[in-house]
């Protein structure tokens, strides 16, 4: 059904082309992704061989990935990832919770929004690891050390997400339901929550991040128990590998939940454009 | 197919932009599909050629091959007997999204002059370039502005400016007045026509308009749906001095129009075949 | 009177709330709550006096030097791997694990690798903020208008000409945002990096407080780095006000029609 013009050899050759680079976008991420991971390994083992580094304090990478898959035989080990992952969840949600409670109650009123904002702009920056050696006098390396730093940080910013969301909810359509005489529990459920959700859920999206951070920095510092104290006691012991299967651990873990907060705010938000819009690559 | 590509001997002297056999195949995972079949035409120096087309066919693929931006599936452009290989010195385009096509960081100066710029043109020469172009569409006093701070139509006619201060061999411009409104348009229809004969160009201008391809044009190329042919090529013998109400109300200008209506309405269904039945 | 009522509005709450916590904390109160006037005192003292020159001052200038280091590095490693797509399936999963890294965990490596030393906390920070530059760079590259990256093909922009005058120009909007997040996490990573021995620095102070249970002393630095945190931010709305002034012109233009 093609063209009845006469083939050139030019003209192969830009089919062919254009069939080749078709194949490339499909084999390309993993043959190139593959070779960035190795390039990144044979950097890392040639500068462990010849780096001005000493052995004692850059392993190879064998050697780390070993004890990484290593680790998993020890109970220690998942004691303390299950140490590390208890505080962070209960840090998300005490904070989830008490920033969307107090950001819809700030929010839905134009006189406390006005009234708190120096206040709120006041206690956000302040960088909640600030608090790290006060809560270490107070609380010793206990839970509750490691919850005050998580929940401060992540207080505010769900907070924020909340005040954004509920400054959002369209007027017209506010006036809307008005008229209709919905009461205010009706307004909140079918106005105010659907348009403030998409918004809550990017709050706790970073929240889950940023809470994975403090906690470890939390266990680093004050030695409260899960990875951060591990890899701390890793580097006093002298234990490098042990040190870097720790790190390479973090950032799995880090992923894990990177990717769990997605698929979370997907589900519950699969109705939202921003989602669907995300859907067709 | 085989053809001189530097060909400045076989192609007449004043021959602008030359277009042989040009195609384009898509090829994707449904299959391929044949958008251009084989397009040929000659634009000289001095002509103002209007492409009319129904939609859909093959406008814009067009003209990314003729600009450079497209690589076509099989045939030749060429600008000033150079064969056309990515985007070409000597080519100016006019896009029909003006709001996307100026800087929005740039002055409406800065804007003009920066394909000067990276020319590698001086100061002084730039300076005088962009005086003389925004003189020409009337925006002499809105060089300091940013384009977002001008109407719809101003913002094109930086755009036009931007296109004639590059001193292009060949002016492209596509459907640039699609998104204008009405009385916006005959204005800046007759300010292309100025423009035109004011600096000697050579434009090729792509519409889906048929009033507008008669009431501008020296030349009217009719396209064929996709897979697209150039169905024919009409002259338009009407003064040089055009205006909205004189030009629009000659008998010429119905007659010429009919003809152009007659030849795109064909063209809604007549695919990669050139008409044989028209009489001359 | 609207003046007034602004007022109101700026200075209410923050003086309720310390009349408050002054009358709340008269009583015996446990010695880890902070009281208002002895905060204060403290405040002056510890930290408007000579450790201005010998502490804040080194702090801020190695978060302000890690913070043009990840702006510079992130936007040059952006403008790469947004531009090129070889460049962007052969970085993207290992950014993706690295950047995956808590990076305070990073801290106690460091120390091995580079030592105990100004270079090592400023790493650190490093390391923190330039995935906040990078990943909005590369979506900033990503999402440079069709048209306007035309235009400028068409009309011979390339090289640097096409970095300088179209895609940082195109991405700054995004880049801004990631510099504006860097700032928070720099903040962040200046003071844990200080918390593990250090010559000098905000984070340093504070533990040595906690080393002498100096608590209001302690709360203090906590004030300090509330007012840091203020003054940054509001500096960087300057900036981003003149950088993206373009930007702001086109959104509000865009909102009229």
């Amino acid at each position: 059904m093609l063209a009845p013009l006469p083939v050139t050899g030019t003209q192969v050759i830009r089919v062919v082309k254009a069939m080749r680079r078709d194949r490339r976008a499909q084999w390309g991420p993993v043959v190139l992704g593959v070779a960035g991971v190795v390039a990144f390994l044979v950097t890392w083992q040639l500068y462990a061989e010849f780096g001005p580094v000493s052995d004692e304090f850059l392993p190879y990478p064998a050697q780390v990935i070993g004890q990484f898959f290593a680790n998993f035989a020890l109970t220690s080990f998942w004691a303390a990832i299950g140490a590390t992952l208890w505080a962070w969840l209960l840090g998300l949600v005490i904070s989830s919770v008490a920033g969307l409670v107090v950001g819809v109650l700030i929010g839905s009123s134009r006189f406390l929004r006005r009234a708190t904002f120096t206040v709120l702009e006041f206690l956000r920056p302040i960088p909640s690891v600030a608090l790290i050696p006060i809560a270490a006098l107070a609380f010793g390396p206990q839970l509750e050390a490691e919850l005050l730093i998580i929940v401060y940080g992540c207080f505010f910013v769900v907070l924020i997400q909340t005040l954004y969301g509920v400054a959002d909810v369209d007027k017209i359509a506010y006036e809307t339901t008005l008229t209709m005489r919905m009461t205010w529990l009706q307004r909140a459920r079918h106005l105010v929550f659907p348009t403030l959700l998409p918004y809550f859920m990017t709050g706790v999206r970073l929240s889950a991040t940023i809470a994975l951070i403090l906690g470890i920095s939390a266990e680093l510092i004050i030695g409260t128990d899960g990875l951060g104290q591990s890899v701390a006691q890793a580097q006093l012991n002298g234990a490098p590998v042990a040190m870097y299967a720790l790190i390479v651990t973090a950032g799995a873990l880090g992923i894990v939940i990177n990717l769990a907060a997605r698929a979370a705010e997907r589900k519950v938000l699969f109705w939202h454009e921003s989602i669907r819009a995300e859907v067709p690559a | 197919m085989t053809i001189d590509t530097n060909g400045s001997g076989r192609m007449g002297g004043d021959v602008r932009l030359h277009v042989e056999n040009l195609s384009k195949i898509y090829r994707g995972r449904a299959g391929a599909v044949e958008a251009v079949r084989s397009l040929t035409f000659d634009l000289h120096q001095g002509e103002f050629a209007c492409l009319v087309g129904p939609s859909g066919s093959g406008k814009t693929t067009l003209l990314k091959m003729i600009s450079g931006l497209l690589e076509p599936t099989g045939g030749i452009v060429a600008l000033d007997g150079k064969r056309v290989q990515g985007p070409a010195e000597g080519l100016a385009v006019v896009f029909q999204e003006y709001g996307r096509s100026l800087f929005p960081w740039m002055t409406v100066e800065a804007n003009v002059e920066l394909p000067l710029k990276t020319a590698g043109l001086p100061k002084a020469e730039r300076r005088a370039r962009v005086l003389d172009a925004l003189n020409a569409v009337s925006l002499g006093h809105a060089m300091t502005s940013y384009p977002w701070q001008l109407s719809g139509g101003m913002q094109q006619r930086v755009a036009i400016a931007r296109a004639v201060a590059s001193r292009p061999t060949v002016l492209l411009m596509d459907e640039p007045f699609a998104a204008v409104d009405a009385q916006t348009r005959g204005e800046l229809e007759d300010l292309v026509r100025k423009v035109w004969r004011e600096h000697d160009m050579t434009i090729l201008f792509i519409t889906h308009d048929i009033d507008e391809s008669v009431y501008l044009g020296s030349r009217v190329l009719v396209l064929s749906s996709s897979p697209t042919i150039i169905q024919d090529d009409i002259a338009i013998d009407l003064p040089d001095e055009r205006d909205q109400v004189g030009t629009r109300s000659m008998t010429r200008f119905a007659e010429l129009r009919a003809l152009v209506y007659e030849e795109v309405q064909f063209a809604k269904t007549n695919a990669g075949g050139a008409r044989e039945d028209r009489a001359a | 009177m609207t003046i007034l009522k602004n007022l109101g509005y700026w200075l209410g709450l923050p003086i309720v709330l310390i009349v408050v916590w002054y009358l709340a904390t008269l009583g015996d109160v446990s010695i880890f709550v902070p009281r208002p006037l002895p905060l204060w005192e403290k405040f002056v003292s510890v930290w408007l006096g000579d450790n201005i020159l010998s502490d804040v001052v080194p702090s801020l200038g190695r978060l302000l030097l890690a913070l043009a280091i990840s702006t510079v590095l992130g936007v040059a490693l952006g403008v790469v791997i947004g531009s090129f797509r070889a460049a962007r399936w052969f970085s993207e999963p290992m950014l993706e694990f690295l950047r995956a890294i808590p990076s305070t965990i990073m801290i106690p490596v460091l120390l091995l690798v580079i030592g105990l030393n100004d270079t090592m906390r400023t790493t650190v920070i490093v390391l923190g903020c330039l995935w906040p530059v990078l990943l909005n760079t590369i979506t900033g590259v990503r999402s440079l208008d069709e048209v306007l990256s035309n235009t400028a093909k068409v009309y011979g922009v390339r090289g640097w000409n096409r970095v300088w005058h179209l895609v940082l120009p195109g991405a700054s909007p995004a880049i801004m945002a990631g510099v504006r997040q860097s700032l928070a996490v720099g903040l962040i990573l200046m003071v844990v990096s200080e918390m593990f021995a250090s010559a000098n620095g905000i984070g340093t102070l504070i533990t040595n407080f906690q080393n002498r249970v100096a608590v209001p002393e302690m709360w203090s630095g906590v004030l300090l780095l509330g007012v840091v945190g203020v003054l940054l931010s509001a500096i960087f709305a300057l900036v981003q006000k003149g950088v993206l002034k373009w930007y702001d012109g086109l959104k509000a233009a865009a909102d009229d029609n």
